[in-house]
C-alpha cells in the first residue's frame, strides 16, 4: 500500500489514499439550488445548493440549513439540471458588443456645470 | 488554446484576486486540491458534531441546552454549505460521504479525543472553535468563489460558538474548587490538541507553497498558530486559570509568546486512526448512515409516486379537454 501524506492545511489532512472508487449510485436525492428573498422589496439571491427529495423538502431543508438566523423572509429552490448557464470562455464575445457604446452611460455628455436638476 | 496559455492566464488572475468560479478553466491539480480541501473540512464539521453532541442531554440548565443544541446545528450547517461547495468541483455528495465512511478521507484530528466533563464544552467553543475561527477567517479570502462564500457564511456563525464556551470556562472559573479544578482540567486536556489543529510545521508541508501561490492558503501553519497562541495566553488570564505550557514566555524581542515542542508523534498516530476516539467516531457516522436509508429510499418512492400521479392527472385533463378556444 502506499499511503504517503504530503499536505496538511486546516481542513486538509492528507492525500486521500487509494483504494476501490465510490460506487455509483443512482438513487441520490437530487440537487437544487437555493435563492432567498433576504428583506422583502429586495431580489432573491443565490445563497447555494442542498440535496432533497421533492421541492417540498427542498425548501423545508433550506430554511433549516440558510435561514438560521432570519436571514430571509421567501426561498426559491430549483432543481440544479434546470438552470442553464452562459459560458465563460465566450464572456469576451458575449459582452463585446456592451463594450463600445459608452454613450449608452450619462457621463458621457458633457453639459455645463451650470445646468441643474439633470 | 493550450494548456500552458490557460495556466498562465488563470494565474494572471489569480495575482489579480480575480475569483475563479466554478465553470472558469482550472488546472487539475488546483481542482484536486480544493475538492480535497474542502470536502474533509466539510467531514471536519460533521464528525466535530459527536463530541459535544455527547453532552446535549447532560447539559446543566435549559440555557446550556438550547445553546449547545444551537451550535451543534450549526456546525452542520457549516459542513452543508461546504460539501455544496465542494459539489461545484465535480465531485458527487455520495462520493464525499463514501470517502469519509470507508476511511479514505481525513478530517481534524482534534475530534477523536473524548469529551470527559462538562467543562470540556467550554474548552472546545474556546479552543476548537477558536482555533477553526483563526484559520477560517482567512479562507473567506479564497480564491474559489464558492469556498470563500461558504466561508464567509461560517464565520459569521463561529463567533458566537467560541463566546458561549469561553463562558462556560468563566462560570466554572468563578465556582466552587471542584469546578474550578475542572475547568483547568478542561483546559490541559484540549490545549495541545487544539495547536495541532493548524498542522504540522511549515518544513513539514511541502505543498504551503503552491498553495499560497493559489491563493488557497493565505497564512502557514506556523503564522497561525502563534497567532493563536498570542490570542489565548492573554484571554487565559480572565478565567484565572493556566496553559499547560511552561515554556510559555512573552518574546519582548519576537513579540510574540515562545511555547513548548508540540508532540507530533501523537498528531500523526491520531491522524493514522489511532487517536481514543476514531474507531467510534467513524463507526458512529457510518451507523447513522445506514440507519438513515430507509428513510432516504422511503422519499424518493414518495415523490416518484407523486410525480407518477401528477402526470397521470395531467394526461387524463388533456384527453377530455374541448377543442382549443382560439385557434
Ligand atoms: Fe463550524
Ligand atoms: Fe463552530
Amino acid at each position: 500500500m502506499n499511503i504517503h501524506i504530503t499536505k496538511f492545511f486546516y481542513g486538509d489532512y492528507g492525500e486521500i489514499e487509494g483504494g476501490a472508487p465510490a460506487p455509483v449510485n443512482n438513487r441520490e436525492w437530487p440537487l437544487w439550488e437555493v435563492f432567498i428573498r433576504s428583506k422583502q422589496g429586495l431580489d432573491h439571491k443565490h445563497v447555494g445548493s442542498l440535496h432533497a427529495a421533492d421541492a417540498a423538502m427542498a425548501i423545508e431543508n433550506a430554511r433549516d440549513v440558510y435561514t438560521r438566523r432570519m436571514e430571509g423572509v421567501s426561498i426559491w429552490v430549483v432543481e440544479s439540471k434546470y438552470i442553464h448557464a452562459s459560458n465563460p470562455t465566450e464572456a469576451g464575445a458575449l459582452y463585446d458588443p456592451a463594450n463600445d457604446k459608452i454613450y449608452r452611460h450619462p457621463t458621457f455628455y458633457q453639459l455645463p456645470d451650470e445646468l441643474k436638476y439633470m | 488554446m493550450d494548456a500552458n496559455k490557460l495556466a498562465e492566464q488563470f494565474q494572471q488572475k489569480i495575482d489579480a484576486d480575480i475569483k475563479i468560479e466554478p465553470q472558469d478553466w482550472m488546472p487539475d491539480e488546483y481542482r484536486k486540491t480544493l475538492i480535497r480541501q474542502i470536502s474533509q473540512h466539510a467531514h471536519s464539521e460533521i464528525v466535530g458534531m459527536l463530541p459535544e453532541g455527547n453532552w446535549i442531554t447532560r447539559a446543566p440548565s435549559l440555557r446550556r441546552k438550547a445553546i449547545l443544541l444551537a451550535k451543534v446545528q450549526d456546525e452542520a450547517g457549516h459542513g452543508l454549505y461546504l460539501y455544496s461547495a465542494a459539489e461545484t468541483l465535480g465531485i458527487t455528495r455520495d462520493e464525499m460521504y463514501y470517502q469519509l465512511h470507508s476511511g479514505k478521507a481525513k478530517y481534524s484530528s482534534i475530534f477523536n479525543y473524548p469529551t470527559l466533563t462538562w467543562a470540556d464544552m467550554g474548552a472546545i467553543g474556546w479552543l476548537v472553535d477558536g482555533a477553526a475561527i483563526m484559520n477560517q477567517v482567512p479562507l473567506s479570502r479564497c480564491s474559489y468563489g464558492p469556498y470563500a462564500r461558504a466561508m464567509v457564511r461560517i464565520c459569521k456563525e463561529e463567533s458566537f460558538h467560541q463566546r458561549q464556551g469561553f463562558e462556560i470556562l468563566l462560570t466554572l472559573s468563578k465556582g466552587n474548587a471542584a469546578q474550578r479544578k475542572m475547568c483547568q482540567d478542561a483546559i490541559n486536556r484540549w490545549w495541545w490538541p487544539s495547536l495541532m489543529m493548524f498542522g504540522p510545521t511549515d518544513n513539514d508541508s511541502p505543498h504551503t507553497a503552491q498553495s499560497m501561490k493559489w491563493k488557497i492558503k493565505r497564512f502557514t501553519n506556523d503564522e497561525l498558530r502563534q497567532k493563536f497562541v498570542d490570542v489565548c495566553a492573554e484571554q487565559v488570564k480572565f478565567l484565572g486559570m493556566t496553559l499547560p505550557d511552561k515554556d510559555l514566555k512573552w518574546n519582548e524581542e519576537r513579540k510574540h509568546y515562545d511555547f513548548g515542542p508540540i508532540n507530533w508523534e501523537e498528531f500523526w498516530n491520531v491522524v493514522k486512526g489511532n487517536g481514543p476516539c476514531n474507531k467510534e467516531r467513524l463507526a458512529t457516522r457510518v451507523q447513522a448512515w445506514e440507519d438513515g436509508a430507509w428513510v432516504r429510499e422511503a422519499a424518493l418512492a414518495y415523490e416518484e409516486k407523486k410525480s407518477a400521479r401528477k402526470y397521470a392527472f395531467q394526461n387524463t385533463a388533456k384527453s377530455t379537454e374541448n377543442a382549443p378556444a382560439f385557434q
